[in-house]
């Protein structure tokens, strides 16, 4: 059924993504993809791969921007580099769900999470059409819309050791900047990062309510400028004898 | 958007035979409409010709075509479910409304409510195929309320078009059927009012959403700059496939150009020449005009994709969608 569901989840599962500590080295869309193409959107498809026209379908996506935040404070600092990972944020509100006409494209009742049944999926792309975040990616090859599921596959999965129970995404980022969590739980880490870190929704301005939350980056720590060892204090020690013996 | 041939060919070919089977159906119900089987004949069969190609056709832009009958049960929720649902429907009262036209020869008691029924479900299914555009917020040139009229309007008068074609050599004097050339003048003058009103509108339109807003740095003090500097993969993907096509506004000028000129001031001055001429200018004006139209209803659709932005460009360079 494509409705959404009347009443709110009883969970709302979802992700945080740091915007300030991301560096962009693309771990988690690449396990992502390693996980999902042997799990429940298997195979996720690639066409010429070692070719010129090299394409395929991806859930997650990492862009680099380029951005004047904090420009001119500190030292020579020309700006920032933002590196934005983007998913599917499992909507409140998901247009991708109601605009589908076999019911393949869903929000479950239980946890909120946005899936696709492939089986029933005719692969009219209008889902595809409908987001703004570009979540979805059409399969060629077996004719499906194919999307992020939270990766289902392992949150629940009881032949996994409990600390390998989430996404793959959020196992394999190595600067922590993914986390996973119900954001009905207003003491999970994922709310009180929301919270504590003023995490904002994209687009806000479409309505959508999506769960995964962004925090925004964090004034850049300003670099000394150099002068200040001049007037340190002499030290004792070891390290006083140097000083007094390179001083000389 | 990436304009899909198979669905101009769907929304354009259905467009011209609903628009043509409502009218079919009310003129009939009127009595205003020639009684003889051959009339009716070629105009029913053009009607359901050109809708049921381009219901197939719809088929072809599928995925899983083998899957399609599945699209009949969300309508709840979906227009294109209900364009589906609708489509099917329609075929039910128009079959009556044949039986009763070319078998019975009927069109008194109950007879012309067959007719009227094909008409309605005519209309509620191309305004259910506008709805499918009509409602995604994330391309705001679909999600714009003239988009409903448009497609409504376009659709009766290529139908009034494809009539007045078909009726021309049924009528004595070859000069037409007043009352289809003025359904016809008024229907192409109207589109050609909303189209414009349309273009108008969507020229002069900002989006609300900015590269800022979608990577979640909108309410950031003192950004001014988001530009893109490592593309997510260095070859085009699906998005930018489907979701990425654009026009060079040169190209979208000229086009447009085409369009007026095609879609709607020639057939204008064609049906005039027809009313006012007789013999077989009249007749040949009558044929140009219907083809001229439908020629310029299928490049007002391309651009109608062509032009419209999807706000996931916004990820990919786009600075306000």
């Amino acid at each position: 059924m494509t409705s959404l569901p009347k009443e709110a989840p009883a969970k709302r599962l979802g992700l945080v993504i740091d915007l300030d500590t991301c560096v962009g080295c693309h771990a988690c869309a690449v396990s992502c993809k390693e996980w999902n193409t042997t799990g429940y959107h298997a195979p996720l498809p690639d066409s010429d791969p070692y070719g010129k026209d090299v394409d395929g379908v991806w859930l997650n996506r990492v862009h680099g921007y380029e951005t004047n935040l904090g420009a001119g404070q500190g030292t020579d600092n020309g700006g920032r580099t933002v590196y934005f990972p983007g998913s599917c944020l499992h909507c409140e509100e998901a247009p991708c769900v109601t605009v589908c006409p076999t019911g393949a494209s869903y929000k479950r009742t239980e946890d909120g999470i946005v899936l696709v049944d492939e089986d029933i999926c005719i692969g009219c792309k209008l889902c595809s059409w409908a987001c703004p975040y570009g979540a979805r990616e059409f399969d060629s090859d077996g004719g499906v819309m194919k999307k992020c599921t939270l990766c289902i596959d392992r949150i629940y999965n009881e032949n996994l050791e409990e600390v390998d129970r989430q996404p793959a995404c959020v196992s394999a980022c190595p600067a922590k900047a993914r986390h996973f969590g119900d954001f009905n739980d207003p003491e999970s880490a994922v709310s009180r990062l929301t919270a504590d870190r003023g995490g904002v929704e994209l687009m806000p301005e479409l309505g959508l309510k999506p769960t995964n939350r962004y925090l925004p980056p964090r004034p850049a720590a300003t670099m000394g400028d150099g002068a200040s060892l001049d007037d340190a204090p002499a030290a004792g020690g070891f390290l006083g004898w140097i000083d007094r013996a390179l001083s000389r | 958007m990436r304009p899909a041939y198979s669905v101009i060919f769907l929304t354009t070919a259905t467009g011209a035979g609903y628009g043509l089977l409502a009218l079919l159906g009310v003129l009939r119900a009127m009595d205003s409409l020639p009684d003889q089987r051959a009339f009716g004949f070629f105009a029913l069969g053009l009607a359901l010709a050109l809708i049921s190609t381009g219901l197939l056709a719809s088929a072809a832009h599928l995925g899983r075509p083998e899957r399609a009958w599945r699209a009949f049960s969300q309508w709840r929720s979906s227009w294109l479910s209900r364009e589906g649902v609708l489509a099917v429907a329609g075929y039910g009262p128009a079959a009556l409304f044949a039986f009763a036209w070319l078998i019975l020869q009927r069109n008194d008691g109950l007879w012309p409510l067959a007719g009227l029924a094909a008409a309605a479900l005519s209309m509620a299914t191309v305004y259910s195929t506008a709805m499918i555009y009509r409602s995604l917020a994330a391309i705001p040139r679909w999600h714009h309320p003239l988009v409903t009229p448009v497609y409504l309007i376009l659709a009766l008068a290529t139908g009034a078009m494809w009539l007045n074609e078909v009726l021309a050599p049924f009528v004595t004097n070859h000069g037409g059927h007043a009352l289809t050339q003025a359904i016809c003048f008024a229907a192409v003058a109207a589109a050609w009012l909303l189209k414009i009103a349309y273009w108008r509108a969507i020229d002069g339109a900002t989006g609300a959403g900015s590269a800022a807003s979608a990577i979640g740095l909108g309410g950031l003090k003192g950004l001014e700059k988001v530009r893109p500097l490592d593309p997510p993969h260095v070859q085009d993907n699906y998005l930018l496939k489907e979701m990425g096509f654009t026009i060079a506004r040169k190209h979208a000028a000229k086009l447009r150009r085409l369009t007026h000129l095609t879609a709607f001031l020639l057939p204008l001055i064609l049906i005039v020449i027809q009313a006012t001429a007789s013999g077989p200018l009249s007749l040949l004006a009558a044929a140009l005009a219907a083809v001229s139209m439908s020629f310029g209803v299928v490049i007002e659709r391309w651009l109608f994709f062509a032009e419209a932005q999807h706000k996931v460009m916004l990820y990919y360079g786009a600075e306000n969608i």
